[in-house]
């Protein structure tokens, strides 16, 4: 099957549609152009990289894919459904149902246990699984009762990563996943991932700025000064097991 | 950090205000009246006869310690003012013809002294002339000796002696229908045939002089000419009551300002804390470029002496205004010639110092952490708080919580100490409004126990002396009269060893329907054939328990002195007075059925009638009537009452919100990144509001209760704080004050909520996401 076919194949299956995204940031009396027109498709069960420098707007194309941000211009749909017009509390049902969050900082709450931050989803979400599965998924079985304070820098990411796919989430968004981490450590949160991504099929998508990285994604997406500036297809997905930096 | 530190700077100007106006206010108080004192020769013994010829003056003048004696004729009257029908009482007292007096001297406010040559002139005494809108050479008429006189006044003065007009023994002062009169001597002797004789006396004592010698001393002298007994100022009513008053500022200046210093102590400790956690890593940074622990901390020492700087200048300020409020209030009761408004310099500068002191005792702790922490440590990130599963959640109750509830739980549990002292502060502010509840309650129920279920009369009719019980037949007869019970009352001194009290024995008929001694049950207290009754008060100031031996000294009649025993005493709101059988009051006295007056119950429609007809009878010498009684002890106390309520409730909000508020924007501070990350989630923004604003609800509500158990308190130390010879507050509290308290912190939460919740809509979810904590 050729590049091609593979696109055609997945015209129907297109998560995400993004056209000509623009946003302007008013940062005090300067105007930042942190997305300049940006053009993307993310298909279901496909992984990809976004990768670009500091300040290439990978995070702002994230946040408003992930419903965190709104658009300045331009149009995302989100399984057919347009994104860009939609309300504060059709973004926050949006978020609560369809999107798992993995952020750098892990964002966890320090007064729940491991099983019960993922608790913290599943009791909202519509069609979860059960906390403790999730948390099994990411290798966390004997963490459940540990607070967040008592688990490593690893291990609370991944609790992150359980807490987002214990909905069922249609897409999961990766906002530098491994950017507090060491590379060890880093490789068994990208496992998890990938792993995810493979028995459940969720569309994933990942920030980083690490090169590295990017072996492991169906797609690499390079941003640059607000601009989608190359997309590279990757034959095979290489394993994070065997990608070091 | 701009809401906190405008809710701290409320509490300290709240704590600083009351503690400068209480002390303030007492000092200028103080002030003023000795200076007036002073100025106008307040006299230091008093001695009230029958009638002594004037040559006796000398003698008085020899006893040892003696400094300066002035005679004086002095009478009760009845006053008939046109347009007003209700009973008047006028107690003459003379000046000499040749002008102002030695002794107490009159302070002018208007007009001038009588004219010796005329027999009709007066001068009265202020507040009675507010209280009729008299003015110079308005007349009324007294009935002096059995004749009716018409009056011209000719002045409006005031009298060290009378800083307080209040009939003697009386509940309260009624200056509508009491007044004192200053007229001539000459005019005065002849009306009441006294020309060269006095029946008053007043005197003052060279420094060192023993005080209770000379009381004997002059009781010697004039006891053959029926004295009734030397007293000292400490007796005088209205030096003894500016002295309870005193006390009470006093008292109150310490309980409000420690709430205050207290609460402000433990904001500045929390907002303090939470500011330099803050700012860990800039500490860290300044250590790192070589600042030592000392320079860092009068840094933050500095800004909580500026934080609170503000508060103390706006807190004095307003102290001096509402002193000077206060005072106005005071002085509307109590008659100085100009209230003479003093701010000590050491006021100012313990309130600085208390509130510089409380304040930085409460941020010590926190600056103590910051400065001991190695600088490579506190710049690292700080990790996450450790929790643990809480005590509630073992009991099995943990599976019923959802997780957001959870949160609030471990939230609450993880910071006992933070979260006991909100409890306490916001169950303090619920208290102080119950205070200010308090004060109209238990006045509502004294009122109600004194004034209505134990003086069930309509009028009390008071005979010029003491009279054959016959008199009441005349009474009886009388057209609209329906019952009529008589009493006695004497005139006495009563000891127990050291201790003695100067007030008046109170003797009714046992079974007495319209006047029954209730205790403080409620209960009527049966009166024993032999021996006495007292007040608990009054058997506190004496000493005495019931079964003891008491010394009566009777200052009027006879003049006896015997032993009679203390039957009981009973809990009494009102006054300080003991109380007998009539009968073995008049057995006591030797005197058979003697009566000083009757209470009687009248139709209605007579009552006016009656007022005029007791007016003409020369052997009443007053009448009171219950109902105009209590309407005047409300105008007395009610603008004080009024302005103690309004203090209680700003003091009470400003607590309040101040804790609340201040609670919910440190827990949003601390908080914002874990309900940032709900919201992001997929949490609305009601669900991530409760667990803010529940934690918030959680503690609001654990301290209403607490509340009501403090306010309890409080108002029992202010009930205790306030006892003094006019009344005794009884500790009651109305179910509509705990209400109303409840109720003004719910409301000073939910606003501190709604600001919070407003804060929480606009909470900045990718920031929140791209920082570490």
């Amino acid at each position: 099957m050729t590049d091609q076919d593979k696109k055609v194949d997945n015209q129907d299956n297109i998560v995400f549609q993004v056209r000509d995204l623009a946003k302007i940031y008013k940062m005090g009396e300067v105007e930042v152009h942190a997305l300049r027109g940006a053009n993307l498709e993310l298909f279901s069960r496909e992984l990809i990289v976004l990768l670009g420098p500091s300040g290439s707007g990978k995070s702002t194309l994230l946040n408003i894919l992930g419903g965190l941000d709104t658009a300045t211009s331009g149009f995302v749909s989100y399984l057919g459904k347009e994104l860009t017009n939609a309300g504060e509390k059709e973004l926050t049902e949006y978020r609560r149902f369809h999107v798992g969050f993995v952020f750098q900082f892990y964002n966890l709450i320090p007064s729940l246990t491991a099983l019960e931050n993922v608790a913290v989803v599943t009791e909202i979400a519509r069609n979860p699984m059960k906390p403790e599965d999730a948390l099994a998924l990411v290798g966390l079985t004997d963490r459940l009762d540990h607070f967040p304070a008592q688990l490593s820098g690893g291990e609370q990411q991944r609790v992150a990563i359980a807490r987002a796919i214990s909905k069922n989430p249609e897409v999961m968004l990766c906002d530098e996943p491994t950017g507090a981490l060491d590379s060890q450590t880093g490789v068994v949160v990208l496992e998890a991932l990938e792993r995810v991504n493979r028995e459940l099929g969720t569309a994933t998508a990942i920030i980083t700025h690490n090169v590295d990285i990017a072996a492991m994604a169906d797609r690499v997406i390079h941003l640059s000064n607000g601009r989608i500036a190359e997309v590279a297809v990757n034959k095979i997905r290489k394993s994070p097991h065997d990608i070091q930096w | 950090m701009k809401g906190q530190v405008f809710a701290i700077t409320l509490v300290i100007i709240s704590g600083v205000a009351t503690f400068i106006m209480f002390i303030a206010t007492m000092h200028s108080l103080d002030r003023t009246r000795s200076s007036f004192y002073i100025d106008y020769n307040f006299a230091d013994v008093f001695v009230n006869l029958k009638r002594a010829p004037e040559s006796l003056k000398e003698k008085i003048k020899e006893v040892p310690g003696v400094n300066r004696v002035e005679t004086r004729v002095s009478a009760y009257v009845k006053l008939d003012i046109s347009g007003f029908s209700e009973p008047v009482t006028g107690h003459i007292i003379s000046i000499p013809d040749d002008g102002q007096p030695l002794l107490n001297r009159l302070y002018i406010r208007k007009g001038r002294l009588a004219d010796p040559a005329k027999d009709n002139e007066v001068v009265i005494n202020e507040t009675f002339a507010h209280a009729h809108g008299f003015n110079l050479g308005d007349q009324f008429a007294a009935i002096i000796n059995g004749k009716w006189k018409k009056l011209t006044i000719t002045g409006i003065a005031l009298s060290p002696e009378f800083v307080l007009v209040m009939r003697p023994y009386a509940m309260s002062p009624d200056f509508k229908r009491y007044g004192i009169l200053w007229m001539s001597r000459k005019a005065i002797s002849r009306a009441y045939n006294m020309e060269g004789a006095f029946n008053d006396v007043a005197l003052t004592l060279y420094p060192g002089a023993k005080l209770s010698d000379v009381l004997r001393e002059i009781d010697n002298i004039v006891d053959r000419y029926g004295g009734f007994g030397a007293y000292a100022r400490n007796d005088q009513i209205s030096h003894r009551l500016l002295n309870e008053e005193f006390r009470m500022l006093r008292n109150m200046s310490k309980i409000f300002p420690t709430i205050f210093i207290f609460v402000a102590a433990f904001l500045l400790n929390v907002v303090m804390s939470r500011t330099i956690n803050t700012q860990r890593e800039q500490i860290a940074a300044l250590k790192a470029f070589g600042y030592d622990n000392f320079t860092i901390g009068m840094h933050y020492a500095k800004l909580v002496i500026l934080i609170i700087a503000a508060g103390l200048i706006l807190g004095i300020a307003a102290g001096i205004w509402l002193s000077k409020i206060l005072g106005g209030i005071y002085m509307e009761v109590y008659r100085f010639p100009s209230l003479a408004f003093i701010l000590k310099p050491w006021v100012i500068i313990a309130a600085i110092i208390i509130s510089i002191a409380s304040a930085l005792i409460g941020t010590l702790h926190s600056l103590w952490l910051a400065a001991k922490q190695p600088p490579a440590e506190a710049m690292r990130p700080e990790p996450p708080a450790k929790f643990k599963v809480t005590l509630i959640e073992k009991t099995g109750i943990g599976r019923l919580l959802t997780q957001p509830s959870r949160i609030i739980v471990r939230n609450i549990e993880r910071k006992p100490v933070r979260t006991s002292l909100s409890i306490i502060g916001i169950a303090v502010a619920c208290a102080t409004m119950i205070a200010s509840g308090f004060f109209k309650d238990s006045v509502d129920y004294m009122v109600n126990v004194q004034f209505i279920l134990s003086q069930k009369e309509d009028m009390a009719v008071a005979f010029t002396d003491q009279t054959s019980y016959k008199a009441i037949y005349e009474l009886k007869e009388l057209e609209g009269v329906h019952h009529v019970e008589t009493f006695r009352t004497v005139p006495v001194r009563l000891k127990f060893g050291l201790a003695s009290y100067k007030t008046v024995i109170n003797g009714i008929e046992p079974d007495s329907r319209l006047h029954p001694l209730l205790d403080t049950n409620l209960k009527p207290v049966p009166l024993p054939q032999e021996g006495i009754i007292l007040n608990d008060y009054l058997g506190e100031l004496l000493g005495v328990k019931a079964g003891d031996m008491l010394t009566v000294e009777t200052l009027e009649g006879s003049r006896t002195t015997r032993q009679v025993p203390v039957v009981a005493l009973v809990k009494l709101y009102l006054g300080v007075m003991g109380y007998m059988d009539i009968s073995a009051l008049n057995r006591l006295m030797k005197e058979g059925d003697a009566i000083s007056g009757a209470y009687l119950t009248a139709d209605s429609r007579y009552q006016e009638e009656l007022y005029r007809k007791f007016v003409d009878m020369p052997r009443v010498s007053g009448t009171i009537v219950r109902k105009n009684e209590i309407r005047n002890f409300y105008d007395v106390q009610a603008k004080g009452m009024l302005f103690f309520t309004f203090i209680a409730t700003i003091m009470a909000c400003s607590i309040a919100i101040g804790v609340v508020y201040n609670n919910a924007r440190i827990a949003l501070s601390e908080r914002s990144r874990e309900l940032s990350s709900l919201r992001v989630l997929g949490y609305t923004r009601g669900e991530i509001s409760y667990i803010l604003l529940g934690e918030l609800a959680l503690i609001v509500l654990t301290a209403i209760p607490l509340g009501f158990a403090i306010g309890y308190w409080l108002c029992a130390y202010i009930a205790g704080a306030l006892v003094s010879d006019l009344f005794r507050v009884p500790l009651i509290i109305e179910m509509k004050t705990f209400a109303l308290s409840a109720a003004v912190v719910l409301a000073a939460a939910s606003l501190s909520g709604l600001i919070v919740r407003h804060k929480l809509d606009h909470l900045d979810l990718v920031e929140v996401l791209k920082t570490r904590e």
